[in-house]
């Protein structure tokens, strides 16, 4: 572009970057609110400020989830061989097209259901269920002060939301550098927020370090592989890395090089065996909300990212990658389901799971179905946006049964103190059987059409054997989960057994959501299939 | 319409139970609402039946409505002539089965309601599974019926009852994986070939590769394998029957292990004819190990609900051999063979439960001589038991004689070696009936009392059908004949030609013949 040689004291023209407010504004809200959230921090009055934070917070995430439903119906259809709405934006810094809009509306859908778990006060006698005072240790004098007043952390709105901010970018990214900042943006507010549990907060403070620290280490990796793609490519954009990768302009070593650095990084996110181990811990310690919001939002963040670096920026060596994804989807749902049949604590047996179902969504990324315009068939993208979204809203509705389960010691999430569960309380005992039931994919739940739509992609993509596979593994999968309903609803209670708490109405709102959600999307997927399909593929 | 609303109608009453408030004991309300609603629902299904023109063929009553555009599937319910058949079977038996099931006694009685709920809901799922001519409609239902079956079984079963629940869910669902597998399939495939679609008709028209064809035929055959179940996949059975309540047992293998072999002639033959053809010397093979294997076990089992488990791994042999010897007196056979077998292992598991209620066993050793206090049970066991090994005069006795016939024309090894299933099944059956009723009464027998009015009323309709039938079976064939003409006609098979010079009734299609 710039031919002129101009003279060193005459600088170029520098013109302002051209933002398109109107396409951007979702996240510009999440993130206004987000500081707004600061500022009300540094100034409103203790006592009424846990109310103002989760208040703002709520109807900042209403507004931005309005708008992108605005944003999605007004997207430009392009003319291609491929159905595709959308635009670049940002001066090519961001894409904001169906996919990635649609993954806006599901975070946001996500954040907010974890923003009325984290609201909740119920449980803890009028206190939220983070600690008082994080600078105390545990167990000290001052941290029983601070309880003795009752002090709480309001910050953790603002914090969330900024980490929404993050993966709603870390989601629409179209150059690398953009994505690694995103993938910062979402991780360190979560680090934080992993440690300020009420209850067991030693444990809660290894998971945050064992999570930043293995974060900071694959965050490494992700940077390292965006150097040696830029050097391979010459550029961050993922469709110019696309035009130099399907021209082999560079070294092949190289290119393989940068491609395994990158997925290093994002199959950690997901959390993708063999990069899986911080899940189980950060999922047991983290406060159960915080581990709901992750276990939603983070991989649907991740899962957006990872479409979009391996299909638009390395679409066209498929043939390298596609192997070792191949393998590595097969040891996820094997490794995840095999393990979770030995975990006796709820949370870690949950956190198995999610890898599990990482290695399902993994299955049909590896499809790589990309559809055509003409064809109605569910292509690879809108089956793992699909997928995504039945397993997020089940996820929250399971951790959220998981804070209601509890004794003196706050949440029970041994699994035999589940024992019984189905007697003393059936209705919260029947809601998690239905999760257990979405997520091993039993038919007349959004789990199964989730898990039927991966396969059918996986398949289109020649796949079939590894549909076999999968469906095989699934069985092993229902296997756990079938026991966690045996053990609620068929085996008589240990000693007391739990107590299950009453929640306020915000709980009870997230449980109704996400019971409907998981029943609805199973009988009538119809009109969110459509969507997904009608977001058609990535621009670049 | 009608269809809707038949299928519709137990899973409304299933809901409606579980929203009742909780009643003391003896929750009459909850036990007369079922019954109430099973009645409604026998009365539709013969509205349905009344309406169905037995001479028309095809599918009738048949609506179709869009379900998910994306995946081509549609909610489309049709009955033919084998549809209705079982339809019936399943609306005949569910108040059978509830108005017996008045006197279980639960292991936690608060919860009367979800069992009597869970029975409806079984039903429902069973007649939509049966009208659907959809087949990603048939997969949902027939996957889902697992459900309210594994909370019966988990539930309100005997003692063992969680582990038997969850080897019954984890068997099942692994053929139902398999079969899952091949829906995916067969939806790549009719969407390569233009548009998606899931619905019988369309599935029909469809070009495989022949590997492709055997690759989606052997996933949809090991689930209905597993369900109906074939030897060596059958373990589960035994175990879930032994532990279930008698009501359960019935609408297990009456009911939804039916579908099972109704799978397999509705879609293994009807979407995969070549297939089904190409495998059917090794399902052949299968059956009659069954039908052997499940009569030899039975006849060494102690647990009487093991022994009639076992029983119906032989009769599912039976059946299945029926259906792939691909004649139509076979076929025939087999589909009232599935009638007759529902009625005749109902009777045998309400009767021999209502025995071990009140025994507080289920060993044949700690019966005997129970004939003399209790002559009305044991008639009732010896008429039950007597139709379970297909005596002339009773119904299952038509239905073996055409299976086997039918079998002979294809295969005479097959049919030799399945006949002696016959005698095996004189030996199990009148061997049982022997140390349970005969002989001196055992001590600890004389609590059994006989059988009260709210029993017989449950169990005579069911006897009373098994020798109507047994006499006069033809009503029921008529019924079944043209939809068994179709099938056997697109399985391209015709019946092989006699060997004989004698002019019988000559087959209409001379092709396939036999050597």
């Amino acid at each position: 572009m710039i031919a002129t040689f101009a003279s060193a004291t005459d600088l170029p023209p520098i013109s302002a970057p051209d933002i398109e407010y109107s396409l951007l504004a979702p996240v510009f809200i999440i993130a206004g609110v987000a500081v707004l959230g600061v500022i009300v921090e540094a100034f409103w009055p203790r006592s009424s400020r846990f109310l103002v934070q989760a208040g703002i917070a709520v109807l900042g995430i209403v507004a931005a989830f309005a708008d992108t439903i605005w944003v999605f119906v007004h997207l430009d259809k392009l003319d291609g061989s491929r159905l595709a709405r959308g635009q670049v934006a940002a001066e090519g810094a961001l894409a904001v097209d169906g996919p990635g809009v649609f993954a806006w509306g599901i975070l946001l859908i996500f954040g907010l259901l974890s923003m009325l778990l984290f609201a909740e006060r119920r449980l803890e006698g009028g206190l939220s269920g983070f600690t008082g005072r994080a600078a105390d240790a545990p167990g000290s004098a001052s941290e029983a002060e601070a309880i003795k007043h009752r002090v709480e952390h309001t910050e953790v709105f603002p914090l969330a939301l900024f980490a929404l901010v993050g993966m709603m970018l870390f989601a629409t990214s179209n150059d690398l550098l953009t994505m690694f900042v995103a993938l910062e943006v979402l991780s360190l507010p979560l680090y934080l927020l992993c440690g300020l549990a009420r209850r067991r907060r030693l444990m809660s403070q290894e998971a945050a370090l064992k999570y930043f620290l293995l974060g900071a280490f694959s965050s490494v990796f992700f940077l390292y592989g965006i150097a040696l793609t830029y050097g391979y490519a010459g550029s961050f954009r993922l469709s110019d890395i696309d035009v130099a990768v399907t021209n082999r302009t560079g070294g092949e070593n190289m290119l393989l090089a940068a491609t395994a650095l990158m997925a290093v990084g994002l199959l950690f996110k997901i959390g993708a065996v063999p990069f899986h181990t911080w899940t189980p811990d950060v999922y047991q310690g983290a406060p159960t909300p915080v581990t709901a919001f992750m276990a939603a939002g983070t991989k649907a963040a991740a899962f957006l990212a990872l479409l979009r670096v391996f299909f638009v920026a390395f679409g066209g060596s498929s043939w390298d990658w596609r192997p070792i994804i191949v393998a590595i989807a097969i040891i996820t749902m094997f490794l995840g389901a095999v393990v979770s049949i030995s975990q006796t604590d709820v949370k870690r047996m949950l956190a198995y799971s999610s890898i599990a179902h990482a290695g399902f969504l993994l299955v049909g990324f590896v499809g790589a179905y990309a559809g055509s315009q003409d064809s109605s068939r569910i292509t690879s993208t809108s089956s793992i946006l699909f997928y995504l979204t039945v397993y997020g809203v089940s996820s929250i509705g399971a951790f959220a049964v998981v804070t209601l389960v509890r004794d003196s010691g706050g949440e029970t999430t041994h699994l035999s103190k589940w024992a019984g569960l189905g007697k003393t309380s059936p209705v919260l005992a029947g809601s998690f059987a239905l999760f257990m039931l979405s997520f091993a994919g039993i038919p007349l739940t959004g789990g199964f059409i989730g898990k039927w739509t991966v396969f059918s992609a996986a398949w289109s993509g020649g796949f079939w054997w590894l549909v076999v596979i999968g469906v095989l593994v699934s069985a092993l999968a229902a296997y756990f989960y079938v026991r966690v309903i045996v053990l609620m609803f068929f085996t008589d209670p240990v000693g007391e057994g739990p107590t299950v708490a009453v929640p306020s109405v915000l709980t009870t709102t997230v449980l109704a959501v996400a019971v409907i959600a998981t029943l609805g999307l199973g009988i009538i997927p119809g009109p969110l299939l459509d969507l997904a399909q009608h977001a058609g593929a990535f621009v670049r | 319409m009608i269809l809707s609303i038949l299928a519709a109608t137990p899973i409304v009453g299933a809901v409606l139970l579980a929203l009742l408030p909780r009643e003391p004991a003896p929750h009459h309300r909850a036990k007369y609402v079922a019954l109430g609603v099973s009645l409604i629902t026998l009365v539709l299904s013969l509205v349905v039946m009344a309406r169905f023109d037995q001479d028309a063929g095809g599918y009738q009553l048949t609506e179709k409505h869009e379900w998910i555009k994306v995946f081509g599937a549609y909610y489309s319910l049709g009955v033919n002539g084998i549809g209705i058949t079982l339809i019936l079977l399943t609306t005949i038996l569910t108040p059978i089965v509830i108005l017996a099931a008045f006197g279980d006694r639960l292991p936690d009685p608060k919860s009367t309601n979800a069992y009597f709920a869970w029975m409806l809901a079984v039903e429902g799922l069973a007649i939509g599974a049966f009208a659907a001519t959809d087949a990603f409609l048939f997969y949902v239902l027939f996957e889902a019926t697992l459900i309210p079956l594994y909370f019966l079984i988990g539930s309100f079963g005997g003692p063992n009852r969680s582990y038997a629940a969850v080897k019954f869910l984890i068997y099942n669902l692994v053929g139902g994986l398999l079969m899952l597998a091949s829906i995916v399939g067969l939806y790549v495939i009719s969407a390569r070939q233009g548009q998606a679609s899931f619905l019988l008709s369309d599935l029909q028209n469809l070009d495989f590769s022949t590997n492709t064809e055997r690759l989606l035929f052997l996933g949809f055959m090991a689930a209905f394998a597993i369900k109906a179940p074939l030897w060596p996949l059958h373990t589960w059975l035994p175990d879930a029957a032994g532990q279930a309540t008698p009501g359960t047992s019935v609408l297990m293998v009456s009911v939804i292990d039916k579908i099972g072999t109704f799978g397999m002639i509705r879609w293994c033959l009807g979407l995969f004819p070549g297939a089904s053809d190409w495998a059917s010397p090794v399902v052949i093979t299968l059956a009659v190990i069954s039908i052997l294997y499940g009569a030899l076990l039975a006849i060494g089992q102690d647990d009487i609900r093991r022994l009639i488990a076992f029983t119906s791994v032989s009769h599912f042999g039976f059946i299945i051999l029926g259906i792939f010897a691909f004649t139509t007196t076979s076929l025939a056979g087999s589909t009232l063979y599935m009638f007759n077998h529902g009625l005749s292992t109902a009777a045998l598991f309400l009767v021999t439960g209502m025995m071990i209620a009140r025994r507080g066993s289920a060993r044949i050793s700690d019966f005997g001589g129970v004939q003399k206090i209790a002559p009305i049970m044991s008639g009732v066991l010896l008429v039950a038991g007597l139709s379970s090994l297909s005596l002339p005069g009773l119904a299952p006795f038509i239905s073996e004689f055409l299976v086997l016939a039918g079998t002979f024309t294809r295969s005479i090894p097959a049919a030799a070696f399945a006949t002696l299933g016959i005698v095996l099944a004189a030996l199990y059956i009148l061997i049982m009936y022997q140390r349970v009723m005969t002989g001196p009464l055992k001590a600890g027998n004389e609590g059994v009392s006989d059988l009260d009015h709210r029993e017989m009323a449950s169990l005579t309709p069911a006897i009373i059908l098994i020798v109507g039938l047994g006499f006069f079976p033809q009503p029921l064939l008529n019924v079944i004949n043209p939809a068994i003409d179709e099938v056997i006609s697109h399985v391209g098979k015709g019946d092989p030609a006699p060997k004989t010079p004698v002019q019988i009734d000559a087959p209409a299609t001379q092709e396939g013949g036999h050597e």
